[in-house]
């Protein structure tokens, strides 16, 4: 089994056959002479959690805007429901608009509505009448965990329930598409592990389609089911999240996961040495059933053992994502087997260096 | 005082209370809707179109820059077409409401400019339509510092009040002009200034009370 493949069943699988709600095609903003999106192509798939990473200025909150017709593309098709949104007139985006409920960072509530002002609010705007949207409102508060906040006014809630109010105002349209500009963004670790858990219950339940932009792996390695790493106006990396987490391609992607993949403790870096002096230190990356395993195995291949230095098996989208460091002792031909048991069984093996400490 | 300076007393108290409360509920209908146009039109707002905004702008700052005594005399003919007279309390409602309302107009646009751009966005990305941005965002939003605005304007008007006796609107402060200045009765003047310390003092209170009440930021 190599990293390549997807083992069967999988989501991933599943999303290829569903019809796209959004579809991008070579999409293009400038701002003066920078562009701030420079040729995107990307597809969202209906009931999928697309994620898009990037740093502050790589251009996802422009592209984010474009999908919703608040800031228009220079060039490029844009299609919301195989409808072309592009060239339409502010009075007919209105429509499309309520097609797309929207969740943003600061949660941009209105102060002087309640929590139920607030969330019927775009059913006003779509013209129901007042008892009808005051109930669909009461349902949403349910959903979104606020029983008993409905006459509160923003001012009197936590972040986190102004957030819950903010995904209840988007949802009460029943849109077909969810867009997230960095909604946990202003929030605790706490919170936002919570306002994430009910994202993905909404997106399991209600099979809402979610877009969501963040600055964030933690946030996509929790919750998306598909990744898209947009740099400089580019998307330059695109998948499954537990395959972009197991084996990133461009140096983007490995600078953003940096904080949350193991890497080698620079301490052991420092003193590593190029020829053979000592321990030999592998870095070893697998992901796959056998991820959970390879160790054991290992243990059993090299009479003399080896230490584990840093690294395990993480646990992405239900995949065993293993990225560990290792070192073999400098024992006759224990490098090359150790090298030969890892390969056999698919893993990514790179000789980082000796360590002349351990002998 | 005499039962007539207390009878002309009274009379100059509703002078000033009339003169305020109709040339302040104008500025607020024409001033409030010039202050939008001020900030729908001006850059990134909900209708941008710069050149109308030169022009609002500067037919705004004409009419701000002229000290209202003069402004009182220019507008005699505008007056008295609309009065039928330049002279008396009704004739200087048409000089205090064409000042204050620029006035209030640039407080108004003030107060609108605050409201955090976000919110509008939001409304907009529900589908909302201008006039839903200025109904359900703008003005809802603005309204504790719109309310604010418009009592610092009421109290303005009390004091611009007191140069329209220059056209015998009469007023409090036409009188503590005539009697106590120029007839040197301290007693009415002392009297007029007691008045309008109270008068100010209860507008402000009730304004800032208002606003307490419409306020649910944090």
């Amino acid at each position: 089994m190599t990293l390549q493949q997807t083992p069967a069943g999988h989501p991933a699988d599943a999303e290829s056959g569903r019809e796209p709600v959004v579809r991008l095609s070579g999409v293009r903003r400038h701002f003066g002479q920078t562009p701030a999106i420079d040729g995107v192509s990307l597809t969202v798939r209906k009931g999928e959690i697309l994620g898009l990473i990037g740093r502050s200025g790589a251009g996802k909150s422009t592209l984010i805007r474009c999908l919703n017709g608040l800031e228009r593309p220079d060039s490029g098709s844009i299609q919301i429901e195989g409808r072309e949104i592009t060239k339409l007139s502010e009075e007919e985006l209105q429509p499309v608009r309520r097609r797309i409920g929207m969740i943003f960072q600061h949660f941009n509530l209105l102060s002087r509505k309640t929590v139920e002002e607030n969330i019927a609010l775009p059913l006003k705007i779509a013209g129901w009448t007042k008892e009808k949207r005051l109930a669909r409102a009461a349902e949403l508060i349910d959903l979104v965990g606020l029983s008993g906040k409905a006459r509160s006014y923003p001012s009197a809630l936590s972040g986190g329930q102004k957030q819950r109010v903010g995904i209840a105002r988007a949802l009460a349209a029943s849109p077909a598409l969810l867009l997230s500009d960095e909604a946990t963004s202003a929030l605790d670790p706490e919170t936002t592990a919570s306002i994430l858990e009910l994202l993905k219950d909404i997106n399991k339940r209600l099979g809402v389609t979610i877009l969501l932009i963040t600055h964030e792996m933690e946030v996509i390695r929790t919750i998306a089911d598909r990744v898209a790493v947009i740099d400089a106006g580019r998307i330059v990396e695109e998948g499954p999240v537990w395959s972009v987490f197991a084996n990133p391609h461009t140096e983007t992607t490995r600078n953003m996961l940096s904080g949350i993949r193991p890497n080698l403790p620079p301490h052991v870096a420092a003193r590593l040495v190029g020829e053979p002096s000592g321990e030999a230190i592998l870095g070893v990356d697998l992901s796959g059933p056998d991820a959970g395993n390879l160790l054991a195995g290992l243990s059993a291949e090299l009479p003399d053992g080896f230490r584990l230095v840093h690294g395990g098996v993480d646990h992405i989208q239900q995949q065993s994502v293993a990225r560990f460091f290792i070192g073999i002792p400098p024992a006759a031909d224990a490098l090359a087997r150790a090298i030969a048991y890892l390969q056999r069984h698919g893993a990514k093996v790179e000789v980082l260096g000796h360590d002349p400490r351990h002998v | 005082m005499t039962p007539v300076m207390f009878d002309l007393f009274v009379r100059s108290f509703w002078e000033t209370v009339i003169m305020t409360a109709a040339s302040g509920a104008i500025s607020l209908l024409a001033g409030l809707p010039l202050g939008l146009a001020l900030v729908a039109t001006g850059r990134g707002g909900i209708a941008e179109n710069l050149w109308i905004n030169r022009i609002l702008a500067a037919i705004v700052n004409g009419f701000r820059s002229v000290p209202f005594i003069i402004l009182l005399v220019a507008l005699i003919p505008v007056t008295r077409f609309i009065v039928g007279t330049s002279i008396g309390m009704w004739a200087a409602i048409v000089p205090l409401s064409i000042a204050a309302t620029p006035y209030y107009a640039r407080m108004a646009e003030v107060s609108l400019r605050e409201v955090d751009r976000g919110l509008v966005e939001a409304v907009r990305a529900m589908g909302g339509n201008r006039w839903t941005i200025v109904r359900e965002v703008l003005v809802p939003e603005a309204l504790p510092s719109l309310v604010a605005g418009f009592t610092v304007t009421l109290i303005t008007l009390i004091g611009a009040s007191a140069m329209a006796g220059a056209i015998g609107a009469g007023g409090l402060g036409d009188l503590a002009i005539r009697y106590g200045y120029q007839r040197f009765e301290t007693a009415v003047m002392i009297a007029v200034v007691a008045v309008l310390i109270l008068v100010v003092c209860a507008i402000q209170w009730a304004g800032d009370r208002l606003v307490a009440r419409l306020d649910h930021k944090a």
